[in-house]
């Protein structure tokens, strides 16, 4: 009996799919587009998604674990103005960077404890947490949306920083995603965030420390969060928190749900996050080569991702554990 | 006794007269002022407070509304198009109504039937910045076709006539009047330059990481773009990066548009980051608010009575004609309002 290209097609999940759109993208928009296929354009697109990318790292550590970060782009903006501010107010920079780092820990750890100990869901906690950080650091401690970063001042000159002229956030977003690679696959710690998002009740019952290590997912993604913030304003030589508004949030969860980190936890990796950011880093560009206008860009990339989704439920019918504890 | 009587008769007379002569010499302007005006609430609903120009314009109305005996309040919708709505909504069913609205609404259609309501509770409605479909009771603001036509006139010259004359835009968006007539005003421009061109239009949706990203690509698909277009100074410092980052800085005119806040606008010429701004004079533009706040509120008229169009003066600022007093300092504006 031959069921060779059935079988083929039952091999093609989320990420090899989206792997494909990519790849078929890709190739189009080499040979139709004059200078997409260039090593400065190619360099642009990497660059374009890196910061997205590395938010969508912290974004998928906490996932895999049965979680979601919502506060993660007020943390990213709001650290990053509050410490320009803080400059701008002639605070020597060790004070100001030390404070700065206390607060993004304070509000990992209290996303963490509230989701580990208080038992609230995830999705209500980082919602209130990202607001309350927005509105708080807005209200209190700067002074108005946009906040320059200080003349000379090292996060500007990091913007500047190229190696071989690759701008140094795409060595960072490669850096961070070797490490969360490695942290993720070979180490205790890391394979426990899987069990824990696949069946937290069990991987408690045989000892795993998970409330302790989901403080610890938060803690990472706030931090993540905020080196996200330095890159942003490290490249616009200032920040402008108003992105808190933007879709940004979306298009984190949209690069980790796209490559295949299942909502559900216990799914996915690092490479998951690399397929999803190419993809819409691709698109993005090709796009704006082409020229077409932003209100045909989001409706052309919602098309291909709902796609992808659809053949995604096609091929890989949902699982009875799925159907059971439901999605987020 | 008759001689008493006559005599404090006469007095009385003269003692009258003389209260009656510093009455008559009496300026009816004052009372009928105050009358008018003291007590009166403004309100103020901008897109968000956070940003130059809606600071500007709080400072200067807060100050000169609490001098008449006013009330000035403002709300804050962080940029969130439901919040605006929202605070307007409860502004018109409120116990206090406001008896001024001043909108700056965030595209052409979301407000406007939102403003009738509020014009027939009574209340005066002052469109200002973005245009709307809406005849408000005044529309203080930019000439935004005008804008547009300034900033095509300046990256024209900021090319030169030796130039590749290819022109790059980074609009803002396609729904908000800013950003529509901006283009249809730098397109007037251009059809009256022919060998001008322009090369490429994405959009920033105003923020600064996108036109960072859209302006990159734009520099290496068209490499010899002479001059871009950023629809605002809040997203132009991406296309700025996007210039720096690609070494292109004495090549690439940046022309770009704001409130004139000096961190935002006159120090960003004064470095070379921009080639030129528009800019609103922001001071003149609260005063003409201020102006016609306190005609309405005088006139007697209903609201919707009439629609006039309260233009801001416009001018193209370039490194050459930067004075000290080209731009505002937002702190020292808020400063005014501090004791």
């Amino acid at each position: 009996m031959d069921i060779g290209p059935l079988s083929n097609l039952k091999n093609l999940n989320q990420e090899r799919i989206v792997l494909i759109v990519a790849v078929l993208i890709f190739v189009t928009a080499s040979v139709a587009l004059p200078g997409f296929l260039s090593a400065p354009n190619l360099i642009a697109i990497v660059r374009s998604i890196s910061v997205l990318g590395i938010l969508a790292l912290g974004m998928s550590v906490v996932i895999i674990g049965r979680g979601i970060d919502l506060s993660m782009v007020a943390i990213m903006a709001m650290s990053v103005a509050w410490y320009l501010q803080l400059l701008g107010n002639g605070v020597p920079d060790h004070t100001a960077l030390l404070l700065v780092l206390a607060g993004v820990l304070a509000i990992g750890l209290l996303n963490g404890f509230l989701v580990a100990y208080a038992d609230v869901p995830a999705i209500f906690v980082t919602l209130a947490s990202g607001s309350f950080v927005f509105g708080y650091v807005r209200s209190q401690l700067i002074s108005s949306d946009a906040v320059p970063v200080p003349e000379g001042h090292w996060v500007a000159l990091l913007g500047g920083l190229r190696f071989a002229s690759i701008p140094v956030e795409v060595y960072l977003f490669a850096l961070l995603s070797g490490a969360m690679f490695l942290f993720l696959r070979y180490t205790k710690w890391g394979r426990y965030v899987y069990y824990a998002g696949d069946n937290p009740i069990a991987a408690r019952n045989i000892g795993i420390p998970v409330r302790p290590m989901l403080v610890l997912r938060y803690v990472l993604a706030a931090l993540i969060s905020f080196v996200a913030g330095l890159l942003t304003a490290a490249s616009l030589h200032s920040i402008n928190t108003r992105v808190v508004n933007s879709n940004l949030l979306y298009d984190i969860v949209l690069v980790a749900v796209i490559g295949g980190i299942g909502l559900s936890g216990g799914k996915g990796g690092v490479r998951n996050v690399l397929v999803g950011a190419a993809l819409i880093g691709i698109m993005l560009n090709a796009m704006t080569i082409i020229d077409i206008p932003l209100l045909y860009q989001n409706l052309i990339k919602s098309t291909i991702l709902l796609f992808a989704i659809i053949v995604d439920g096609v091929l890989n019918p949902r699982d009875e554990q799925t159907a059971q504890q439901g999605d987020i | 006794m008759k001689m008493i009587r006559t005599f404090l008769t006469a007095a009385a007379m003269t003692a009258a007269t003389l209260a009656a002569v510093p009455a008559a010499a009496q300026d009816p302007g004052p009372m009928t002022y105050s009358e008018a005006l003291s007590g009166k609430r403004v309100l103020l609903v901008p897109m968000a407070m956070g940003f130059d120009l809606a600071q500007g314009w709080a400072a200067i109305l807060e100050h000169e509304v609490s001098a008449f005996g006013g009330i000035f309040e403002t709300r804050d919708p962080n940029w969130s198009v439901e919040a605006g709505a929202q605070a307007i909504t409860e502004a018109i069913s409120s116990e206090q109504k406001p008896d001024v609205l001043i909108v700056m609404s965030p595209d052409m259609n979301s407000y406007s039937k939102l403003m009738k309501r509020a014009q027939k509770a009574g209340i005066y409605v002052l469109l200002i910045d973005n245009p709307a479909n809406f005849k408000p009771d005044a529309y203080i603001g930019s000439d935004w076709t005008q804008l547009g036509r300034l900033e095509a006139e300046a990256a024209i010259k900021g090319c030169g006539e030796d130039s590749s004359k290819q022109i790059g835009l980074v609009q803002g968006d396609q729904v908000n009047a800013t950003s529509l007539f901006q283009y249809a005003g730098i397109m007037d421009v251009m059809a009256k330059n022919p060998g001008f061109e322009i090369v490429a239009k994405p959009d920033s949706n105003w923020d600064a990481t996108t036109s960072r990203n859209v302006t990159t690509t734009m520099l290496q698909q068209h490499p010899d773009i002479c001059a871009i277009i950023d629809f605002w100074d809040g997203d132009a410092t991406g296309a700025a990066a996007a210039i720096r980052d690609a070494g292109m800085q004495d090549q690439v005119f940046l022309v770009t548009t704001g409130g004139g806040e000096k961190a935002a606008d006159c120090d960003m010429i004064e470095n070379g980051t921009y080639g030129a701004v528009v800019m609103t004079e922001l001071a003149q533009e609260s005063y003409n608010m201020v102006t016609i706040i306190k005609y309405l509120l005088q006139s007697g008229q209903e609201p919707g009575t009439s629609s006039p169009y309260i233009y801001t003066l416009l001018k193209a600022t370039t490194k050459a004609d930067l004075k000290p007093d080209s731009c505002w300092d937002l702190k020292a504006l808020q400063a005014m309002n501090a004791d």
